[in-house]
């Protein structure tokens, strides 16, 4: 790649004064503060110090692994540089805090935060502190890449393994204090967060984990067999699907209310996703518009069931509308598609904004309130009812979209492994070249849309009679932002990569509530960063994989000039 | 072979249809309209002077979609965040406090001249740091990623400034010799609207010379006209597509001091819509071309302003002007299926599009 010089001085200051950099504005927008609320050891260490001194840890580790190569000796110099110059700003910021009253324009720089980063202290005892951690942990980052690679892995999978149980430490605790009672319980948390004895012992059996794990790898490596793995991993496969059978079967009652909730609302994003996964992985059309599907689907449920004064009263359950739900939107998918069937790219998406944007205003609009009910929405939606029981509890949802979701899965694998995917991935490559294979691209474009938005349909129908509400502001742009995102962080055209793309930017914020208000900030950063540093999302598409790796070889060396 | 034929033909039929459908609405709302006469002659002359207020604003965004589209074949999605983030930082820094200490009352011009000067920095810093992180890097990658990345950044700027400066709406200071209105022969407006449009005229001559005559400006059109033979006369591509960015960024830095004068409120998300308008804007008078944009936004802006009462009100349809960001997302639409090109655009926008 970049010709391999050896990092000088210069690269150790600027990797601080950007580290420094991005601690200042995670503080001045109020992400380090809100993440302060999250304890992960009870009195120690919060989620707030952990994104503190992520970028100083980041950025010395990077230059270690670059500078190791050249000169052992220089390493911990720069990691203290870095750490030095990310604290710089913080403390500039601490004492112009102290000084002025920066609130009146920054307003999340506050009392709270200056707090925070002087660690309670006085201002210039606390500064120096937090200089001192900041080139301590700059060091300690950059010594990290000095361990022999055994000891490293060992050491991150153990602070990994902290940090995971530190965040989830709420979650972790409501469950097993409901499957094992209070003994157990009050042995590991203090509070709501574990308690600092019970953290090293995490620490030590996250260390002992990798250890083994490392060793287990070798020992197969050693052995060497390949042919006894194929030949081993077709009843293992088999064994790991019988198990995650079973698991999603039991979900509910391993989650308890509030998680099965979430995991609800996950459900409902994975089937958008696998709709626009289809529109956009498939196919290749930029579809910014999903939202007005699942509107569609939501609105043509609400009316048809709803007991309130705006629904027709003709009887309908939510069986009997789900079929008119996704019917609806199926229609609306081809009729919108005919208009934008010769447009390409990012027309394409400018366009169906447009469409998804009009939706929504004709939902706001007086002009259809006698029918849809303006901003005040539709009200009264029932909640599905299955043999005559009502379906009220999330875990009994749960049922009804795990089953949808399922259906749409398998729909989308024979799909993407039919005649028909295969035409649209040729569509998604060249139009032209497909058209002049022999494919018919007024209808594989339309059969994409229709299928995307029928998959939206659904899950806009179940969400109507799951909120028993729908009001136009749920109907946002920023729905298909979200579907978009979980994709392209997921994966384009991978359908695991929709379940943890959906896992990761709907399950996470809804877990983390104080990453709820930053959401669509790091909703924004994650896109770039993953179109930057790992397109192919995080859990790509065998196809995907293959095609951007070959794109890098073409146009690797030297393109970009920098 | 005739199965194909008929296809297209139903495809053809189709948007037939669907033209017609949407040019007899126009047509008989119109005559509608005009047969109930709603309005008096004054109230329609006000309209049609906000519109070419509104239009003057959405060229000036429009602008930098141009310019970029032109050179780099792409949509800066963040484009409207731009906008934003100028005027949101000098009405924090700058427009609050000194409103708040009185220079604004006695310095009006000096005053405006300052967050002017600061809202174009802002906006041009954060535009070039965008295209530097976010754009660069991947100009060489396949059409719809820098697109995502584009839509990424609009969100993180809008976000960002969200965080920084709280999510409430923010007051503008009146600045006084632009407070109320001016009688000009028969017709009675806002003095703001005037500013606005002759700013605006001011700036789009500004930079049609800028882009004509100066070196930057024929390094712009050089790099947009190919990359490879541009670099290969000595042109620095890199530097001219971050000016690119800059002009365009500095453009709607202006047009945020100008929508700060007449609206007087600043908000995080206030540059998302205006910025999907004057892409709309620059496609109606077709993207890649200046004239075009400036066109193009006054087009919209008319269209906006007089449209609801216009085409909807003779309908029957209540309350008219909710409806008029549908008639701005409908022109674009149309315009997108039926001229591609736009207005003034000669190059065919299929080779691109």
């Amino acid at each position: 790649m970049t010709p391999t010089n050896t990092p000088t001085l210069k690269d150790a200051v600027r990797y601080g004064l950007l580290s420094g950099l991005i601690e200042i504005n995670l503080s001045a927008i109020g992400f380090i503060l809100l993440l302060h609320q999250r304890e992960l050891v009870a009195g120690a260490f919060t989620m707030g110090h952990l994104f503190l001194f992520t970028a100083p840890i980041g950025f010395a580790y990077l230059l270690a692994k670059k500078t190791a190569a050249h000169s052992r000796s220089r390493v911990l110099g720069y990691g203290a540089i870095i750490g030095a110059l990310t604290a710089l700003p913080l403390i500039i910021l601490v004492f112009l805090a102290t000084a002025f009253d920066i609130r009146q324009f920054l307003l999340n720089i506050s009392p709270d935060l200056i707090t925070l980063l002087t660690f309670g202290q006085s201002v210039v005892t606390g500064s120096l502190i937090l200089l001192a951690i900041n080139v301590v942990l700059g060091m300690l980052s950059a010594a990290l890449y000095l361990l022999p690679p055994q000891w490293r892995k060992m050491a991150v999978s153990g602070l990994a393994w902290v940090a995971i149980s530190g965040t989830f430490s709420e979650i972790l605790l409501g469950r097993l204090r409901s499957f094992f009672g209070r003994g157990l319980t009050d042995l590991i948390f203090t509070g709501k967060s574990l308690n600092p004895g019970f953290a090293v012992f995490i620490l030590v059996a996250g260390a002992l984990y990798s250890y083994f794990s490392q060793r287990r790898h070798a020992r197969k490596e050693a052995e060497g067999d390949r042919s006894d793995a194929t030949v081993l991993s077709l009843p293992i496969e088999t064994i790991n699907k019988i198990i995650l059978g079973v698991v999603l079967l039991l979900l509910p009652v391993l989650l308890g209310s509030y998680l099965t909730e979430v995991t609800n609302n996950v459900g409902l994003y994975v089937l958008m996703g696998l709709g626009l996964n289809i529109v956009v992985g498939f196919a290749g059309l930029l579809d910014l518009g999903y939202v007005a599907f699942f509107a569609i689907g939501a609105y043509v449920m609400g009316i048809l069931t709803s007991e309130g004064a705006l629904g027709l009263g003709m009887g309908f359950t939510f069986w009997t509308a789900l079929p008119f739900s996704v019917l609806a939107a199926t229609l609306a998918g081809i009729l919108l598609g005919m208009p934008v069937l010769r447009m390409r790219g990012d027309y394409l998406a400018i366009v169906t904004l447009g469409f998804g944007e009009i939706i929504r205003i004709l939902a706001l609009s007086d002009m259809l309130k006698p029918f849809i009910g303006g901003a005040q929405g539709v009200l009264q939606i029932p909640k599905p009812s299955f043999f005559g029981i009502d379906l009220i509890q999330p875990g009994q949802l749960y049922y009804i979209i795990l089953a949808c979701v399922l259906l749409a899965w398998f729909i989308s694998a024979r799909l993407r492994d039919s005649r028909l995917g295969r035409q649209w991935m040729a569509m998604r490559e060249d139009e032209d070249v497909a058209e002049a294979m022999g494919i018919n691209l007024v209808s594989t474009k339309l059969l994409a849309f229709a299928t995307g938005a029928a998959f939206s349909g659904l899950a806009g129908a179940i969400f109507a009679s799951k909120l028993t509400s729908i009001f136009p502001h749920s109907f946002n742009l920023l729905v298909s932002i979200n579907v978009l995102s979980l994709i392209i962080v997921g994966g384009i055209g991978s359908l695991p990569g929709v379940v943890v793309g959906s896992l990761i930017l709907v399950g996470l914020p809804e877990l983390l509530r104080e990453f709820a208000e930053h959401r669509l900030l790091m909703y924004g950063a994650l896109l770039i960063f993953m179109m930057l540093a790992r397109p192919e999302g995080f859990w790509p598409s065998e196809v995907t994989k293959r095609e951007l790796h070959a794109f890098e070889e073409q146009h690797q060396p030297g393109t970009s000039s920098d | 072979m005739l199965q194909r034929l008929k296809e297209i033909d139903m495809l053809d039929l189709f948007l037939w249809v669907f033209r017609t459908v949407i040019l007899v609405v126009v047509v008989w709302g119109t005559i509608a309209t005009i047969i109930e006469n709603p309005y008096p002659t004054q109230t329609w002359m006000e309209t049609i002077v906000a519109g070419i207020a509104q239009g003057s604003l959405y060229a000036l965004i429009a602008i930098g979609y141009t310019l970029v589209y032109g050179v780099l074949f792409m949509i800066n999605f963040a484009h409207g965040e731009f906008f934003m983030s100028g005027i949101m930082t000098a009405t924090i820094f700058l427009a609050g406090p000194m409103s708040a200490s009185g220079y604004l009352d006695r310095h009006p011009y000096l005053g405006l001249l300052w967050i002017t000067l600061v809202t174009m920095v802002v906006s041009t810093a954060i535009a070039v740091l965008t295209e530097r992180v976010a754009y660069r890097p991947l100009r060489y990658a396949p059409r719809l990623v820098p697109l995502i990345t584009a839509i990424g950044a609009s969100f993180f700027w809008q976000n960002y400034f969200r965080g920084l400066f709280g999510s409430e709406v923010k007051p503008f200071p009146q600045i006084a010799p632009f407070a109320g209105k001016i009688t000009l022969g028969s017709i009675v407006v806002l003095k703001t609207h005037l500013v606005v449009i002759i700013a605006a005229i001011l700036m789009l001559i500004g930079l049609y010379f800028f882009v004509m005559k100066t070196k930057t400006g024929k390094a712009i059109r050089a790099v947009a006209e190919n990359k490879d033979v541009a670099a290969l006369m000595g042109i620095d591509v890199d530097r001219a597509i971050s000016s690119t960015f800059a002009l365009g960024a500095s453009m709607a830095g202006i047009a945020g001091v100008l929508y700060a004068l007449v609206f007087r409120q600043i908000h995080f998300f206030m540059g998302f819509i205006p910025g999907i308008k004057a892409f709309t804007a620059a496609v109606l008078g077709g993207i890649g071309s200046i004239p075009g944009a400036a066109l193009g936004g006054l087009f919209l802006g008319m269209f906006e302003s007089v449209g609801p009462g216009l085409f909807l009100e003779g309908l029957g349809i209540p309350a008219p002007h909710q409806l008029k960001d549908v008639i701005a997302f409908t022109m674009l639409v149309l315009v997108l299926i039926f001229r591609p090109q736009g207005i003034l655009g000669e190059r065919l926008a299929e080779e691109k599009a």
